[in-house]
C-alpha cells in the first residue's frame, strides 16, 4: 500500500472509532439535563439517581471521545500537512474556534457537573450539565463547519496556490452546513436516546431498579420518536441538496451510472460491477430516487458516467469516480438502521401508551441489542459521506493525494507504526470503556462502590515535616 | 502588520496556559508510582486533578487550533515533521487522561496497576517530548526551502533537546509539588511539600544551564535581548523562591512562584523564537516565521475578534472552576 493510503486508512480508522464516542457525548448530555431539569422541578430523588447513573456512563464515554478527538485535531497537520497548508486559512478558523466557544465550554464544566454534587446549588449544578450539552453541540456546529466547506468550499479564493477566505458569512451559511449540521445533531440526539432506550430496556428486563429505569425509558422513547422521524426528513433534504452540490456522490450512492429515465427507481439492493461500470441485478422501488432527488414525480437524476464526463471537462483528465459500492451500501445502511430505529422508537411508545411494554419480554430484547443501530448508522453515514467525496478531499478544489503529508516527512512507515500504535491503544481504551460501562450497568442505581470503598488500613506516613523524602 | 505578532503572542499565551495548568497534571502523573505507596494516597493525589484534567487539556487544543487558523505553515510543518514524536505525545494524552478517570473504577489491582503505569508513562512521555519540541524548534531542525522538514525521528534527538526535555520533567513535577500542597489531601499535601523541597533545586539547575545552552546555540544568536535574560532569570529564580517559600510552609506563595516560574520560561522561549516560528537549520533564509508561514490578514482579523470575545469568558469560568473546587481533596469523601 501507498504512503497516501495509509494515510488514508489511518484518517478512516481513528475517526470512525473517535466518532463512536461523539454522538453519544451529543445526545446524553441533552438527556441528562433534561432529567436533572425533572429533579429540580419535582424534588424526586429518583431523577437525581438516574442523572448519576447516566452521568456516569456518560463520563465512561467522555474520557475516550475527549483523548481520541485531540488526534482528530492534530492528524490534520500529522498526515495531511499539504492540505493544511492549502486550507489552513479558511479550514483552521472554525476548528480555532469550536477549541474557544465550544470545547472549553464542556471540558470546564464537566468537572464541575461531575464533582459538584455536593459543592454547588442544585440550580447551579444542573446548569452545569446545560452548558455541557451546549458546548457538545456548538462543538458540533464547528467541526461540521469545517467539513461542510470541504464538501462545498464556500467563501474563498485561490491566492498564491492556497485557498484563502474572502468571507467568513459565506463559511457560515454554506448551504451544505444547514443540511449536514441539523442531520448530524438529530442523529446524536437519536444515538443518546437509543442509548438510554436500549440500556433501560435492558435493566427492566433483569429487574434492576425497574421503577427508575421506566422512566428513563420513557424519556428515551419520546425523544428517539420524535427525533427519528426529524433525522429522516432533513437527512432527506440533504440528499436533495446532492443532487445541485455533489451529483457525482449522489450517483455514487445510488449505482446509477447512467442518466436516468423522468422516472427514476430506487435500488433497495444492487450487485455492482464498477469495472464495467454497470449493475448486474437490483431490486428497485419505481419513482423513488425521483422523489428522493426532487420531491415531485418526475425528474431526471445524473449518471457517474456522465458526471464524469462533466469533471474531465472541468477539471482536466482523471478519474473522478468514487467506490461506488462501498458509498451505495454505506448509504443503505444507514437509511435501513435509520429506519429500524424509527420502527422501533414507534412501537416501543405505543407498548408504553398502552403500558405493555413491561410483558413484552421479546421487545425489550430487541431494543437492547439495537443499541448497535446508531452506531452502525453513524459510521455508515460518515463513510458515505467522506468516501462519496473521493478522490476530492476538498470538492471540486483539492484532490486528496495532493493533500497527503510530503513523503520526505512522512514517510509511509512513520504511518504504518502509528496506525499500529492507535490500533492497539484504541482496541484497548474500547475494551476498558465496555467493561466499566458492564460494570456500571451492572450496578444500576445502587450506591457507587468506588465513592463508598473501604479506606483500608491506617496509611504510613513515610515523610517527615517537609524537608526531605525519607526512603 | 500587529496582527501576526498579536497571534504569536496568542498562541504563547495558549502554550502558557497550557504548560501551567496541564504542567502540575503531568507531574501528579510522574510523582504517581514514587510519591504514593497505598493505593489510597494515589487515589487522593488523581482526586486533586480529578475535576480539573479535562479542562486543562483544552488549552492545548485550543493552541492546536490557533496554531492551524492563525499559522497553518507553521501547524503542517511542525505536525508532520515531528510526527513521530507528536504521535507519542497523542499515545500518552490518551492513556493518561482514560487512566485518571478509570484507575479507580475497578477495585481489581491489576486493572489499577496497568493504569497507575500508563498515567506515569504517558505523563512522562508528554512532558519529555514537549521540553524536547520547544529546544528543537529554537536549535533549528532541518527545513528544507519549500517549509519541508527533512530530517526525521532521531533528528530530534540530541543532547540539547534532551536537556531540554529533562529541565521540563523537572519543573512539571516542581509545579505538581506546589499544586499538591494545597490542593490535596493530608498526605499529598505533605508529600507535595517533601517533592518542593527536594526537587526545587534541581529544578532550577537544569533550567539555568538550558538556558545557558540556549544562548549560546549558533540559532539564537542576535535573538537574546535584554527581555529574554530578564525572564529566563526570572523563571529560575521564581523557582528558589518558591523553595524558600514552602520551607516557611507558604504553600500557596510557592505555587504562585512556581507558576511564574512556568509562565517566564514559556514566555521566553518564545521572545527567544520571535518573529520565527520554526528554525531551519539548513538555511536562515528557510526559516519560518510569522510573516510567511501566517494566514491572511482578514482570516487573523476574524480570529483575533473572536479571541477577544471569548477568552476573558473562558478565563472567567476556569477560575470560577478552580474556586469551586479550592477546597483541598479529603480522603474520606474520595470520588477517584
Amino acid at each position: 500500500m501507498t504512503q497516501l493510503g495509509w494515510a488514508e486508512l489511518q484518517f478512516g480508522v481513528t475517526t470512525v472509532f473517535h466518532y463512536f464516542f461523539v454522538p453519544v457525548t451529543i445526545g446524553l448530555s441533552f438527556l441528562i439535563a433534561v432529567l436533572e431539569t425533572i429533579y429540580l422541578r419535582t424534588k424526586n430523588k429518583v431523577y437525581r439517581d438516574l442523572a448519576k447513573f447516566w452521568g456516569h456512563l456518560f463520563l465512561i464515554n467522555f474520557a475516550v471521545g475527549v483523548v481520541t478527538g485531540l488526534l482528530q485535531e492534530f492528524q490534520f497537520g500529522l498526515d495531511w500537512a499539504n492540505f493544511s497548508k492549502f486550507v489552513g486559512d479558511v479550514f483552521g478558523a472554525p476548528l480555532a474556534v469550536e477549541a474557544l466557544a465550544a470545547f472549553f465550554l464542556e471540558s470546564s464544566f464537566i468537572g464541575a457537573w461531575a464533582f459538584g454534587w455536593d459543592r454547588l446549588s442544585p440550580k447551579a449544578h444542573a446548569l452545569t450539565i446545560w452548558l455541557v450539552a451546549l458546548g457538545t453541540s456548538l462543538s458540533a456546529f464547528w467541526i461540521l463547519t469545517a467539513n461542510s466547506w470541504m464538501q462545498e468550499p464556500v467563501g474563498y479564493v485561490i491566492h498564491n496556490g492556497n485557498a484563502v477566505m474572502t468571507s467568513f458569512g459565506d463559511v457560515l451559511t454554506n448551504p451544505q452546513l444547514w443540511v449536514e449540521f441539523p442531520h448530524t445533531e438529530l442523529a446524536a440526539l437519536l444515538t443518546g436516546s437509543f442509548f438510554m432506550l436500549a440500556i433501560s430496556a435492558y435493566q427492566i428486563l433483569r429487574k434492576k431498579n425497574v421503577e427508575a429505569f421506566v422512566r428513563s425509558f420513557k424519556l428515551s422513547t419520546v425523544v428517539a420518536a420524535v427525533v427519528s422521524v426529524l433525522v429522516i426528513v432533513v437527512g432527506d433534504s440533504q440528499a436533495a441538496h446532492l443532487v445541485k452540490a455533489q451529483p457525482m456522490k449522489l450517483a455514487a450512492a445510488e449505482a446509477l451510472w447512467n442518466t436516468s429515465p423522468q422516472h427514476a427507481p430506487w435500488s433497495v439492493v444492487a450487485v455492482i460491477n464498477a469495472k464495467d461500470h454497470r449493475d448486474p441485478f437490483q431490486v428497485q422501488i419505481p419513482e423513488m430516487l425521483t422523489l428522493l432527488a426532487y420531491k415531485r414525480l418526475s425528474g431526471s437524476v445524473e449518471g457517474i458516467n456522465q458526471v464524469q464526463q462533466q469533471m474531465v471537462h472541468r477539471y482536466g483528465p482523471g478519474n473522478y469516480i468514487p467506490p461506488v459500492a462501498i458509498t451505495f451500501y454505506s448509504f443503505r445502511t444507514m437509511v435501513f438502521a435509520g429506519t429500524a430505529m424509527l420502527a422501533l422508537a414507534y412501537y416501543a411508545l405505543y407498548l408504553f401508551k398502552k403500558n405493555r411494554f413491561l410483558q413484552k419480554k421479546w421487545f425489550l430484547r430487541v431494543l437492547t441489542w439495537s443499541i448497535a443501530l446508531p452506531y452502525i448508522a453513524n459510521s455508515a453515514g460518515w463513510i458515505m459521506t467522506e468516501v462519496g467525496r473521493q478522490p476530492w478531499v476538498v470538492y471540486g478544489v483539492q484532490l486528496t493525494e495532493q493533500g497527503v503529508s510530503p513523503t520526505a516527512s512522512v514517510p509511509a512507515l512513520d504511518i504504518e507504526l502509528s496506525l499500529l500504535a492507535f490500533t492497539i491503544f484504541y482496541g484497548a481504551m474500547a475494551y476498558a470503556a465496555v467493561h466499566l460501562w458492564k460494570k456500571a450497568i451492572a450496578n444500576g442505581l445502587d450506591p457507587d462502590p468506588v465513592v463508598s470503598e473501604d479506606p483500608g488500613a491506617p496509611r504510613d506516613l513515610f515523610l517527615d515535616g517537609g524537608h526531605g523524602v525519607a526512603h | 502588520m500587529w496582527l501576526r505578532e498579536l497571534w504569536f503572542v496568542l498562541i504563547g499565551v495558549l502554550f502558557t496556559g497550557y504548560f501551567i495548568l496541564d504542567g502540575f497534571d503531568y507531574g501528579v502523573g510522574i510523582l504517581h508510582p514514587f510519591l504514593n505507596h497505598t493505593d489510597l494516597e494515589r487515589r487522593a493525589s488523581l482526586s486533586a486533578i480529578a475535576p480539573v484534567w479535562a479542562a486543562n487539556e483544552v488549552w492545548l487544543v485550543a493552541a492546536g487550533g490557533a496554531l492551524f487558523a492563525a499559522f497553518p505553515d507553521w501547524y503542517a510543518t511542525m505536525f508532520s515533521g515531528f510526527y513521530l514524536a507528536l504521535t507519542l505525545i497523542l499515545l500518552g494524552l490518551i492513556v493518561r487522561g482514560v487512566g485518571i478517570e478509570y484507575r479507580s473504577q475497578d477495585k481489581n489491582p491489576q486493572w489499577r496497576a496497568v493504569w497507575d503505569w500508563l498515567i506515569f508513562s504517558g505523563s512522562l512521555v508528554i512532558t519529555l517530548i514537549w521540553g524536547m519540541a520547544f529546544s528543537n524548534l529554537i536549535r533549528g531542525v532541518p527545513i528544507n526551502g519549500h517549509m519541508i522538514y527533512v530530517g526525521n525521528f532521531g533528528t530530534l534527538f540530541n543532547a540539547f533537546s534532551l536537556w531540554g526535555g529533562l529541565t521540563f520533567i523537572l519543573l512539571f513535577m516542581v509545579q505538581s509539588a506546589g499544586y499538591l500542597s494545597i490542593k490535596g489531601d493530608a498526605f499529598s499535601r505533605k508529600a507535595g511539600r517533601a517533592v518542593e523541597a527536594r526537587m526545587a533545586w534541581p529544578a532550577a539547575v537544569a533550567m539555568f544551564l538550558w538556558f545557558l545552552w540556549m544562548d549560546r546555540l549558533p540559532a539564537s544568536a542576535g535573538h537574546i535581548g535584554g527581555w529574554t535574560l530578564l525572564l529566563q532569570a526570572a523563571a529560575v529564580l521564581s523557582l528558589l523562591l518558591a523553595r524558600m517559600a514552602m520551607y516557611l510552609t507558604k504553600a500557596k506563595l510557592a505555587f504562585f512562584l512556581n507558576t511564574l516560574s512556568v509562565t517566564a520560561m514559556t514566555v521566553s522561549l518564545f521572545t527567544v523564537l520571535f518573529p520565527r516560528v520554526m528554525v531551519s537549520s539548513l538555511n536562515p533564509a528557510w526559516n519560518l516565521t510569522i510573516n510567511n508561514a501566517s494566514s491572511t490578514l482578514y482570516t487573523l482579523q476574524i480570529m483575533s475578534v473572536t479571541a477577544v470575545i471569548l477568552l476573558p469568558i473562558i478565563l472567567g469560568y476556569q477560575a470560577w472552576l478552580y474556586w469551586t473546587f479550592r477546597k483541598p481533596v479529603n480522603d474520606k469523601e474520595l470520588e477517584y
